[in-house]
């Protein structure tokens, strides 16, 4: 059996994710996991995924994360700010993020924690997540599962939007409003549930559904057919070595434990 | 010199004093990208408070906050990129010191492009089901008059002044910027009632027959009401690809919100010599660009 690490699994969830995709679907792939997963999708199955260099440049090939030691990305055209916009507007596009908290509705906050005037915890601001996640298909990764994270009731403050009727004008859903996956240190989770309500997927090896409920803040779905999530193939751990040369993705799980729990 | 000639050049302390209280002030760039920094420490050495400073936000905001300079924050996010959180802003915002209008970052420029065609808004789905539209009931949802949709109308953010650092600019008020990415710098100028601009330098305007600078030239020059020759200005903020974004120095300021501030203000505003103070021009030009 071939050895791998948790983060590498969730690096190999987090590319299922585009298994559905547009074949030429913008992904914008915010922190190590969601960007490694997005160019895991690009070299494997879906090459048309257009992705930027985290800068300015739409590039032809995924950028490897961490220093470049002399690698150039090689530029295929340009995703300033501005045309960004434009095409969260336009709406083919996939937004995979790291936000703060998530409750049952899949409403994201990366805002602020506490009363609103005088935050105990200020973060970055709400970003573009009011705009992802009613004209893009939002996932999330979620380095530590645990009810800080996954609340009970509604997060401090919706940053992101999810799906909760109160919410929205004649209790209607946008259009663009397309949850699709959230990646955690313990398992997949989906919003494929009754009504999009959010349902465990696969549990990564050795995980039991016990336990990511007891880490949860509210009540989730549990399929019949629970599986395991998939571990990465000996191809997709080679890429991922070559995507992540200086291997940054030993640091995103403290002492980086194994995929499999022994 | 003809009496008919177009001269806008000033010193960066000029620009600040056409500045006045309670002002609406947007700030071009983006997080710690190309700031008009010289000009916000003359700010921050200034008189002037109660300002209302529209940004996308990075240390322009985090010292305009320590400063106690910040009336009301209109904002989208708070970063210093290669450092995600921004440590002033973060303790001045949680100690309510300020009153905030937080948006999402395409609403943000909606509201400036509004205003830029003097329209009261502009329509999106941005905000949508989230407490955007909660902490911030001036803003409207409006039905569709050609269907069943609904859409926030994004309010105009209407501005006295726009401050940007550009890359070279000539005495009329023409701008050249080298970096990729212009960001939203020609909304701000287009928003605002007058803009001003600090650039690494002046140069005639023959230096702007250029095809490839004509592509970089997003600002009008009418919109330009002076100009101030300031090389390195945007430090310790990047002006890609000239210099990149001075990490150490961010973190040295990053961790003068608790409890150093003053003591910065003393070291790096209140100096002789910004440019000596923070390692002189060889430094600042070596700085990489910084990788994501």
């Amino acid at each position: 059996m071939t050895d791998f690490s948790l983060a590498e699994l969730c690096i190999t969830a987090g590319s299922d994710i585009f298994r559905d995709e547009t074949p030429e679907v913008f992904a914008t792939v915010i922190g190590l996991v969601p960007r490694l997963a997005g160019s895991l999708a690009k070299k494997t199955f879906l090459p048309g995924l257009m992705m930027s260099d985290g800068e300015y440049y739409f590039a032809h090939e995924p950028v490897p994360v961490g220093p470049r030691n002399g690698y150039k990305p090689i530029k295929e055209g340009a995703i300033g700010y501005e045309r960004v916009f434009d095409l969260i507007a336009k709406g083919n596009r996939h937004a995979f993020v790291g936000p703060v908290q998530v409750d049952r509705y899949g409403q994201m906050n990366l805002s602020c924690i506490g009363k609103y005037s005088s935050p105990k915890v200020t973060m970055l601001g709400v970003r573009g997540l009011p705009g992802n996640t009613v004209n893009n298909r939002t996932s999330m990764f979620f380095q530590n599962h645990n009810k800080r994270a996954f609340v009970s009731g509604e997060v401090d403050m919706v940053s992101g939007a999810g799906y909760n009727s109160k919410r929205y004008p004649d209790g209607v859903f946008p259009k663009g409003l397309d949850h699709r996956r959230i990646i955690t240190n313990l398992c997949v989770l989906d919003f494929e549930g009754y009504n999009k309500a959010i349902r465990v997927r696969s549990l990564h090896p050795g995980v039991t559904f016990d336990e990511v409920q007891d880490n949860t803040g509210f009540d989730l779905i549990k399929p019949k057919d629970l599986s395991e999530t998939a571990a990465p193939t000996k191809n997709e751990l080679a890429l991922i070595d070559i995507l992540d040369p200086n291997n940054l993705r030993k640091n995103i799980f403290k002492d980086n434990p194994n995929g499999r729990r022994s | 010199m003809s009496s008919f000639e177009i001269n806008k050049c000033m010193s960066p302390k000029e620009i600040v004093s056409q500045i006045e209280d309670g002002m609406t002030i947007g700030i071009g760039g983006w997080g710690a990208r190309r700031k008009p920094m010289t000009l916000i420490r003359e700010i921050v050495k200034s008189d002037l408070k109660d300002l209302t400073i529209v940004s996308y936000g990075g240390c322009d905001v985090g010292m305009l906050a320590s400063a106690k300079k910040i009336k009301k924050l209109i904002f989208g996010f708070v970063s210093l990129d290669v450092i995600p959180l921004e440590a002033h802003f973060r303790r001045a915002r949680s100690e309510g010191e300020f009153e905030v209008m937080e948006v999402d970052e395409g609403m943000f420029q909606l509201g400036l492009k509004a205003a830029a065609a003097r329209l009261d808004f502009l329509p999106c789905l941005a905000g949508l089901g989230t407490d955007v539209l909660t902490h911030n009931p001036e803003i409207k949802v409006i039905k569709s008059p050609y269907s069943s949709d609904h859409y926030v109308a994004m309010p105009a953010i209407k501005l006295d002044v726009a401050l940007c650092h550009v890359t070279e600019a000539d005495k009329l008020g023409n701008s050249f910027i080298s970096g990729p990415d212009v960001f939203f710098d020609e909304w701000f100028c287009r928003a605002a009632d007058k803009s001003y601009l600090t650039a690494e330098k002046i140069v005639s305007t023959s230096n702007f027959d250029d095809d490839y600078k004509i592509m970089r030239m997003p600002i009008e020059r009418s919109l330009v009401a002076g100009v101030s020759e300031v090389p390195f200005g945007a430090h310790p903020t990047s002006n890609g690809p000239d210099y990149g974004i001075d990490v150490e120095h961010l973190k040295l300021y990053s961790a003068a919100a608790k409890g150093g501030w003053l003591q910065y203000v003393e070291n790096f505003i209140n100096c002789e010599d910004y440019i000596e103070s923070v390692g002189g021009i060889k430094k600042i030009s070596q700085l990489p660009l910084p990788v994501f």
